[in-house]
């Protein structure tokens, strides 16, 4: 099997299970990361000289953290890790990569795709002022390099990341201005039977709820609208509450997003089929219970083919490596998969539950106004979209696109994409999933020029 | 005194960092930064925004923090531009926020 490639895309937790999972099959992947050092975003490391203790920056799941962390060190010479390494392309077999030593083009005959996921990103008024970061964002200012977004921050969320962040700002020693959930708490408690299925999880999300209330923060549920104000910097935030009361607070900065969202750029580029997934309010590329895209060849492991965490990401990207080495033909442990099975089983059930319990915030979008900025990279307004969708007739995302530029810039509709749909079928009078989702396109990111092969 | 908040840094640092000292410019200041500072750290511990956005009348400083969202683009004086969020901050880097680019 020396001679067949296998290639792990992404040094998450999903990538790194499915890398150590193919040497344990006698195969050496090449393992790409974009990152300088192993963990993904969940369990990302700080740059050297800003480390601190796993226990300090993981909390409860250092111990995790650190057993992922050491992956590509234990395994040495059986991987052939690429760290710093961007796949900004994947056209048939191959993959167009840009890394320390310039481009190249590597061929491949299995590719495992583990690219993670990031916040999901909604408009509100004031979300471009500079101080206004995405909730993972602040979390990587605080875990990576031991900073806050600001003096007095506030933070918005719609998942259980909120809680969290709060808890970890809290226990830093930041000023917390507001904490604002704009999901109504009556959904945590009806999914509570669900949530029951990992209780492990539940205890550590109700520990660090509680802990935010003991610290006596200004916390508000349900909230139906919210907008920063300020010009050059943030100056404020307020909301209103489910009883259409509106509330203030001074602040200079924000984190704030809405959940999380796939991302699905490079199984897109590599022909995987997408449905649209109603709970996720997003296309996802299809995979089965062995993470198998519909592309042979290509598997699907961990958050970017649907948000499952990081535990679901260690499981998926193991369950991908053996689906890749029953398909190479090699020997396999049956008894693990069906371990792997069960556990994946389990945890679907949970994360069902708490899609539910944090249900996507569509209020949030029935108001904006068309001066809005949705596009951040180019500064497109929603009355842009609307005018394109009422006076030129486009009917989809891609035709949108077109006619506006909206996914066009630098962030390639990462950010702008979800918001845009929304919009357009609002506008439109139509189902969400009847605008479709926009092609992926390369370079997935930004790329020198110089020296393209 | 009258606070001029053009200079008063976005970001605040929580925990103590003893690393080197690196120096680099802004607009042609000299300030300092610490190992393991991200570009993007070591811009809004001085500044409230990293650069002007090139569509309106308005800054950016951000926003995903991991390399997705690709707002943070800042320009070097010697005419690179760094994705301030993944690039570690260097010794002697010159960045141009205000000042015109040149060597």
């Amino acid at each position: 099997m020396t001679d067949t490639a296998v290639v792990v895309v992404g040094a998450g937790p999903a990538g790194l299970r499915a890398a150590e999972a193919l040497t344990r099959g006698g195969v050496r992947p090449i393992l790409i990361d974009e990152a300088e050092r192993p963990g993904g975003q969940v369990y990302r490391q700080p740059p050297p000289g800003a480390a601190r203790s796993p226990r300090t920056l993981y909390g409860f799941e250092a111990g995790k953290a650190v057993a992922v962390h050491a992956i590509p060190a234990r395994l040495g010479d059986a991987i052939d890790y690429r760290p710093n390494t961007l796949v900004w392309n994947v056209f048939e077999k191959h993959l167009y990569t840009v890394g320390p030593s310039g481009h190249d083009r590597l061929d491949f005959n299995r590719l495992v795709i583990a690219s993670g996921a990031m916040d999901r990103v909604l408009p509100f008024p004031g979300w471009t002022m500079p101080g206004v970061f995405t909730l993972g964002g602040a979390q990587i200012a605080l875990k990576a390099q031991g900073v806050s977004i600001g003096r007095r921050v506030a933070f918005i969320g719609a998942g259980p990341l909120l809680p969290l962040v709060v808890y970890q700002y809290a226990k830093a020693g930041a000023e917390i201005a507001a904490v604002l959930d704009v999901t109504p708490f009556s959904a945590k408690l009806s999914n509570a039977s669900g949530l029951l299925a990992q209780t492990g999880t539940l205890a550590k999300g109700l520990w660090y709820i509680a802990r935010n209330a003991i610290a006596g923060l200004l916390i508000c549920s349900d909230v139906r609208a919210i907008g920063v104000e300020g010009e050059d910097r943030v100056r404020s935030l307020w909301w209103r509450d489910a009883a259409d009361t509106e509330h203030r607070v001074a602040c200079d900065a924000v984190g704030a997003s809405f959940g999380l969202r796939s991302e699905t750029q490079l199984a897109d580029l590599a022909g995987c089929a997408f449905a649209y997934d109603d709970v996720a309010r997003q296309w996802i590329p299809q995979r089965d219970a062995a993470s198998r895209s519909s592309m042979p060849g290509v598997y699907l492991a961990g958050d970017g083919a649907g948000i499952g965490g990081a535990d679901v990401a260690e499981l998926q990207g193991e369950r991908a490596a053996l689906a890749v080495l029953e398909d190479l033909g090699a020997p396999i442990d049956t008894a693990r998969i069906a371990a792997l099975d069960r556990k994946l089983a389990r945890q679907a059930r949970f994360r069902n539950a708490l899609e539910r319990a944090y249900p996507y915030p569509a209020h949030l979008l029935d108001d904006v106004a068309d001066a809005e900025i949705i596009c951040r990279c180019e500064g497109i307004t929603a009355g842009t979209l609307r005018a394109a969708a009422t006076e030129r007739d486009a009917q989809e995302m891609n035709r949108l696109k077109a006619f506006t530029r909206i996914g066009m810039g630098r962030c390639q509709g990462r950010v702008c994409g979800p918001a845009a749909a929304e919009i357009l079928a609002r506008t439109l009078g139509e189902d969400i999933a009847a605008v479709g989702r926009l092609r992926g396109n390369p370079p997935v990111k930004p790329i020198p020029v110089g020296g393209l092969p | 005194m009258i606070e001029d908040v053009s200079r008063v840094g976005l970001f605040r640092r929580l925990v103590p960092r003893s690393g080197a000292v690196i120096p680099f410019t802004i607009d042609g200041e000299p300030t300092e930064a610490r190992e393991g500072d991200l570009l993007l750290t070591a811009i809004l511990l001085q500044r409230p925004a990293l650069r002007h956005f090139e569509f309106g009348e308005t800054d950016r400083a951000g926003f995903c923090l991991m390399g997705a969202c690709q707002d943070c683009w800042v320009s070097l004086a010697d005419g690179r531009r760094m994705r301030a969020c993944t690039t570690p901050v260097e010794s002697g880097m010159a960045v141009v926020i205000d000042g015109v680019a040149h060597d």
